[in-house]
């Protein structure tokens, strides 16, 4: 994103102030998914019998073509599952609404990544969370690397150029960045990467998977040589306290410039906050989503002046403004305080003050499978899901 | 190099939506996303397929000369992104 010619008033203000539509949004179209990651944001792994219908899907996208939602982030869950899944981003881009989706990539064959390749408003997002089968698999579950792959080799065959490469930053893959771009660039791919958040199942995994202090600040350093090359969907806005920013807005956009709309309808301040205290209303309401948009009492104060609470006294709130709403609540920290990831150490200091018997909030929204695929096995992870969830083939 | 006295337009894949602190535009091709940080930019912006020149879309949105210098690097920015592009001489 590059500014252009001189603002009266900083953008960044008027973000902060919210807009009458938010600029991005994340959809999340079905909790049903056929791996069943660690660090799953929304603790996908089975459909939930409220889903939207096409129907109410479809009211969905024609309110966000009157708001002038340029684009929709479509996740889940793995939305291709649904059946309607084609059909829905046809109709999307058909009013106006570009679709990005993120998959896994399981159902990328040739005939459907030949049927991307023809659109203009249709981008794709494969999720890789290792450069290699054993990093990537102990996230993702057994084949699921080989699957990414074979995804990315059947849109570059059908001359899909410029889809993104999607990987989540953990302690065990921030040594893998140069060989992430490296994959990104012989698929012709953008490569993206993204804050691990202690979101969902992130919860259980997030102590032993956030990246340490010292990989912290090499993805900084690797992420300023890379410049605009490669994405971060603004995800590591709290690294601008090094002293040099990243790319971007620089802000945390709950609320005021993004949301989350999930499977059941359900309207969140931000993708990575699926919880009752982020929640701030359903577009099943008479007043449908641009009713929650801009009436919602959460929204409203998300969009009113913050205060830096702890953080105010430190001479780098200016640069970071606190870090990630998300990252905080689901580590029990205090919402107007440092960033668990604080590079200036604010947030680990909290941590390991943390009361023992402090009380962290958890999401009541979980719809992992109660029986994981067996991790040991050899067995294609597909194997599984397709015995369990016939219905959705 | 942009060039104020050629034609322009508004490439047909960007969208605008207008915002209080001026607009955002998007381009369905790029995926890119840009800020046009005044009300009088994109007004500029919505007329350049009907001027002679970009100089002239700017004279007819009332900007003056002395802003004239930074619309111009502001075209220029938009141009080089995609935003905007060249027309043939009519």
């Amino acid at each position: 994103m590059r500014p252009v010619a001189e603002p009266a008033t900083r953008l960044v203000d008027h973000f902060e102030a919210g807009l009458d539509a938010p600029i991005c949004l994340t959809w999340e179209l079905t909790y049903a998914c056929n791996l069943a990651c660690v660090h799953c944001l929304s603790s996908s792994g089975r459909r939930d019998p409220r889903e939207l219908s096409t129907a109410e899907c479809k009211a969905v996208v024609d309110e966000l073509q009157r708001m002038q939602v340029f684009y929709v982030n479509i996740g889940g869950g793995e939305p291709t599952v649904r059946k309607d899944f084609w059909e829905l981003v046809a109709y999307a881009t058909a009013h106006d609404v570009g679709v990005k989706f993120s998959t896994n990539g399981s159902r990328i064959t040739p005939e459907r990544a030949a049927w991307l390749a023809a659109g203009d408003y249709v981008d794709v997002q494969i999720s890789l969370d290792g450069a290699t089968a054993e990093v990537n698999d102990a996230i993702r579950g057994p084949g699921s690397h080989a699957t990414a792959i074979r995804a990315m080799e059947c849109l570059a065959d059908a001359g899909f150029t410029g889809f993104k490469v999607s990987v989540v930053m953990t302690r065990h893959n921030v040594s893998q960045l140069d060989a992430f771009k490296s994959i990104a660039d012989r698929y012709g791919a953008q490569l993206r990467i993204t804050r691990l958040r202690p979101s969902g199942r992130g919860a259980d995994v997030w102590e032993e998977l956030h990246p340490t202090q010292a990989q912290q600040r090499e993805l900084h350093r690797w992420l300023l040589a890379h410049g605009e090359d490669v994405l971060t969907g603004d995800s590591f806005f709290h690294l601008a306290a090094y002293g040099q920013s990243l790319p971007g807005l620089n802000l945390c956009g709950a609320g005021r410039v993004v949301c989350l709309i999930d499977p059941v309808g359900d309207v969140y301040a931000c993708p990575f906050a699926i919880h009752d205290a982020f929640l701030a209303g359903n577009v099943r309401e008479p007043a449908g989503f641009a009713g929650v948009w801009r009436d919602s009492e959460l929204f409203q104060e998300l969009r009113s002046p913050q205060t830096g609470g702890a953080c105010t006294a430190c001479s780098h709130y200016d640069s970071c403004r606190g870090g990630c709403m998300a990252a905080k609540f689901f580590t029990g920290l205090p919402l107007d305080g440092p960033d668990p990831e604080c590079v200036l150490g604010h947030g680990e200091q909290l941590l390991s003050g943390r009361d023992a018997v402090a009380v962290i909030p958890r999401s009541s929204v979980d719809h992992s499978r109660r029986r994981l695929p067996d991790r040991a096995c050899d067995e294609d992870p597909l194997a599984d899901f397709w015995s369990a969830h016939g219905e959705l083939r | 190099m942009f060039d104020l006295e050629q034609p322009w337009t508004l490439d047909a894949r960007v969208a605008l939506r207008p915002e209080p602190f001026g607009a955002l535009a998007y381009h369905f091709g790029t995926r890119r996303l840009s800020f046009l940080k005044s009300r009088k930019l994109l007004t500029v912006v919505e007329g350049l397929g009907e001027h002679p020149s970009g100089r002239h879309a700017c004279l007819a949105a009332g900007v003056t000369d002395a802003e004239l210098p930074s619309y111009e690097r502001a075209l220029a920015t938009l141009a080089d992104s995609g935003m905007i592009t060249a027309r043939a001489q009519p």
